[in-house]
């Protein structure tokens, strides 16, 4: 989809390699003045590290969650009864009903908080400290997926298909998990190895497909999803799979469980140490190994990339199987780890948050670790929010889809709080660029 | 039109040239002519029981029994015919019209359900399952139709589903308002109107992805709407009653034996769906309005130049689409008789946006492909009842893998319009 006029090359677009040097005003006048005294230089100094500041990437996605915590405030607000209530006499008592407003809005975000770190008000120490644990159990599925998104992205593809790759990737490794009996730790690597390759198969068929025929992958893994879906309801009937209860398989054998990370209470498993060594993994065959170099080159610009030599169609499918083998791992994980068994729900709706991790986490390991983090602990917190004020669990979704949008468009989060332009980082050449655009979509 | 793309951008040995394609569209068809023949094969001898008429029917067709193996092996027959003449077409490099592949495709559907119904005690209501498939492929002809809108116009609509959703909301509590399910149709627009906006505002004016927006869309329509329903919708049930649009059945065409109560005995919302798919397959390709869309979608730059407003078309254009999605959602709510559930859209946006693709970018294609899938859907649920020896997930999986056959073979890659999913910067 580039344009034919674009430079052939890789672009500076996602890998800020070169040093970025904001040129503003007060660095001209800072570079023209150097005579002035001290105090002035310094002034200069602070001004520009705050401008720095100001513009960075990590400041803004802080400023977006802020954003869509307020906008979720707002919808609490709204639909809280007694705020309702106490609007039908706002003008008579206003204050009573700002209260209501605060109490709606900050008990719930409280139990949010409670529910994904941890719960002052629980009885015992392990029940104050078992949300903590249950963010990171939660996490876990997501930063693998969401490692297997950002990876397919970077290499210039959209891996909406993580839900059909974590449920292949659940049910081969349910599959070896109950099928086989091996040794303890023997067991268990097959059985992950199964996951990812269950994964990696679902994927590369959309990878096949696009470099082969040029179907599109975003198409081609939704379908995929719908087949998966129907699949795995159909696997948990068969003779082979079902297991006592209807609609479970039978459970995985105690050597290919993940082992838990702490003793009972606590859900917590290996699954999420895996998920950080694969992140590692990840930064280092993107940034550091040959492989990534071609991957990201694909992605940057493909018709550079073939006129260097190398295999886009390979490239393509490479990088959706390594994307499907880290779906995959995500719902072995799940099954291995936090369930125990398959169910026709396995992958929830890991696969599509997987995309909003991603997304948050820029596409990078450890932004995607975060990502999966802050995305745990909304899940787990909700759940306790829900419980305890009764505001549903969907407010997740609207926070989460809030950050996205706002991560994804920073020059409405710089408008809205009124933020210094960033210097040249502009990735269009005229600096004029932006003021058209606005005026025509006006409209 | 195509063959000009090719021309245009053919950068690399790997890109598809039309023979190639079109030489796809054989194999597909050879495809389907190898399975028709499989199924006659299959097909029990016993007597299938079909039944044409409803029971409203003026004129009653009494319940006929048709043996199942003749009848697979004489539709297995046409269907070859048809794959032949298509291979003919393909010979001499000329493009294998839409009804050549739908036809084979659905005479194969009937063709298996001859073989699932073949000595069995059920009777096959073969009105009451083309029925079905109209109506279970509004919706998916809707969103097709709103993607087709977007994506000639250059932008991207992943948002189809969210459009649906907020559409269905909408319709739902708008008409428990007003007591009145016509309001609700009214509402189902303003509400997909209203998703369109937010998908215009991101990937227009902030030049943001649009697949990433179409994404987050999603997200957060089914957050908004299901937050909502579990607060403001639990404590006042009368804003999401069950509030159904009346069947009209259109006098005399509705007496056509099949015909009729397939399409005319049908409510107003599927009567909007056949004049706009007709409106829109004449205003898309012969009209100024479309003729400046096209342009916009295919090379924004030479639209520019002669002084078209290449955003605010975008704009404009993109509202449209979500305005003829939401519409579609009120099929889910008011047109249904049905309360606003959960997330009730269920994926139907994903399939549209799929038929869309299949549809090749144009009305008609989208309308059949639509079509296409309603018709497997109602076959799934049909075929549920017959307790047939197939797992009726593989039923429910059929359209899918014929989506991806499709995607992979027929449609190939030539025909997305140019500049789809690019942000226009002059």
């Amino acid at each position: 989809m580039s344009t034919p006029k674009e430079p052939l090359g890789p672009t500076p677009a996602e890998d800020p390699l070169e040093p970025v040097e904001p040129q503003s005003a007060a660095d001209v006048e800072v570079a023209g003045e150097q005579s002035r005294a001290s105090v002035a230089e310094l002034d200069g100094f602070g001004r520009r590290y705050l401008r720095d500041v100001m513009s960075s990437s990590s400041l803004l996605t802080l400023l977006a969650i802020v954003l869509a915590v307020l906008l979720g405030g707002v919808l609490i607000i709204a639909t809280d009864p007694a705020v309702q209530e106490a609007t039908g006499y706002f003008f008579a008592r206003p204050s009573t009903f700002f209260a209501a407003a605060w109490d709606a809005a900050s008990q719930a975000y409280l139990a949010l908080f409670q529910g994904a770190i941890y719960d002052g008000q629980a009885a015992t120490f392990t029940r104050a400290i078992r949300p903590i644990t249950e963010t990171l159990t939660i996490a876990t599925p997501l930063i693998l997926a969401g490692l297997s998104v950002g990876l397919a992205f970077r290499a210039g593809l959209f891996n909406i298909g993580g839900q059909g790759q974590v449920i292949l990737g659940a049910v081969l490794a349910t599959w070896i998990g109950f099928g086989l009996d091996l040794p303890p730790v023997v067991h268990l690597v097959l059985a992950l190895v199964g996951g990812a390759v269950g994964g990696a198969f679902w994927a590369a068929i959309a990878g096949v497909l696009k470099a082969r025929t040029g179907a599109h992958e975003v198409i081609v893994t939704i379908m995929l999803n719908n087949i998966a879906a129907y699949l795995v309801l159909w696997v948990v009937t068969t003779k082979l799979f079902a297991g006592g209860s209807s609609g479970t398989s039978k459970p995985v054998g105690e050597n290919s469980r993940l082992p838990a990370l702490l003793p009972e209470p606590f859900r917590l498993h290996l699954g999420f140490i895996l998920a950080l060594v694969l992140a590692a993994a990840v930064w280092w065959l993107m940034e550091r190994s040959t492989l990534g170099f071609k991957l990201r080159a694909v992605g940057s610009n493909a018709r550079a990339a073939r006129t260097a030599g190398i295999s886009v169609g390979a490239m393509t499918v490479l990088a959706m199987a390594i994307a499907g083998g880290l779906a995959g791992l995500a719902g072995a994980s799940q099954v291995l780890g936090t369930e125990g068994y398959l169910t026709a729900s396995v992958a929830g709706t890991i696969g599509f948050d997987a995309i909003t991790v991603a997304l948050l986490g820029r596409s990078k390991p450890l932004g995607t670790v975060l990502a999966g983090l802050l995305f745990g602990a909304l899940a787990a917190g909700g759940r306790l929010m829900q419980t305890r004020t009764g505001t549903p669990l969907d407010l997740v979704l609207v926070l989460q889809s809030f950050i996205v949008l706002f991560i994804a468009a920073p020059p409405l989060v710089r408008t809205i709080w009124r933020l210094p332009k960033p210097g040249v980082r502009r990735e269009k050449p005229s600096p004029t660029s932006t003021t058209p655009v606005t005026a025509g979509a006006d409209a | 039109m195509s063959a000009t793309a090719t021309v245009i951008e053919t950068p690399a040995p790997t890109r598809a040239v039309v023979p190639a394609e079109v030489r796809r569209t054989g194999y597909l068809l050879i495809g389907i002519a190898a399975l028709a023949a499989l199924l006659a094969v299959l097909t029990p001898s016993g007597d299938s029981k079909i039944r044409i008429s409803t029971s409203s029917d003026a004129i009653q067709i009494p319940i006929f029994a048709v043996p199942g193996k003749v009848t697979a092996i004489v539709l297995a027959l046409v269907v070859v015919g048809l794959a032949a003449y298509g291979v003919l077409l393909t010979r001499r490099g000329t493009k294998v019209p839409v009804w050549v592949v739908a036809t084979a495709g659905a005479l194969a559907f009937v063709a298996l359900l001859l073989l699932l119904s073949a000595g069995k005690d059920q009777v096959v209501p073969i009105t009451g399952l083309l029925a079905g498939t109209l109506l279970l492929g509004t919706p998916l002809v809707f969103g097709a139709l709103s993607g087709v809108v977007c994506e000639r116009v250059g932008i991207v609509n992943i948002a189809i589903e969210g459009q649906l959703l907020a559409g269905a909301f909408a319709a739902a509590i708008v008409a428990s308002m007003a007591g009145n399910a016509y309001v609700g149709l009214i509402a189902a627009p303003v509400a997909g109107v209203a998703v369109g906006a937010l998908l215009a505002f991101f990937s227009i004016r902030y030049q943001v992805n649009q697949i990433i927006v179409g994404v987050v869309l999603n997200v957060l329509v089914v957050g908004i709407t299901s937050f909502l329903f579990s607060t403001v919708l639990k404590e006042n049930p009368d804003l999401n009653a069950r509030v159904g649009l009346p069947v009209l059945p259109i006098p005399l065409l509705s007496e056509i034996p099949v015909v009729g109560p397939v399409l005319f005995r049908q409510n107003l919302l599927v009567y909007l769906m056949f004049a706009i798919v007709v409106a829109l397959q004449i205003l898309i390709f012969r009209s100024r309005w479309g003729l400046r869309l096209r342009s916009v979608g295919e090379h924004p730059k030479a639209a520019d130049t002669v002084g078209i407003d290449v955003n605010r078309t975008r704009w404009r254009n993109t509202l449209l689409g979500g305005a003829i999605a939401g519409l579609g959602g009120a099929f889910f709510t008011v047109a249904s008789g049905l309360a606003f559930g959960k997330d009730m859209t269920a994926g139907n946006g994903f399939i549209a946006l799929a038929a869309m693709i299949l549809g090749r970018w144009s009305p008609k294609g989208a309308v059949v492909a639509a079509l296409m899938f309603g018709l497997s859907k109602q076959l799934g649920q049909y075929i549920q009842q017959l307790q047939a020896p197939i797992p009726p997930q593989f039923l429910l999986m059929l359209p899918y893998i014929v989506t991806i056959l499709a995607v992979a073979g027929f449609a190939g890659r030539v025909r997305a319009p140019a500049a789809e999913g690019v942000p226009y910067v002059k």
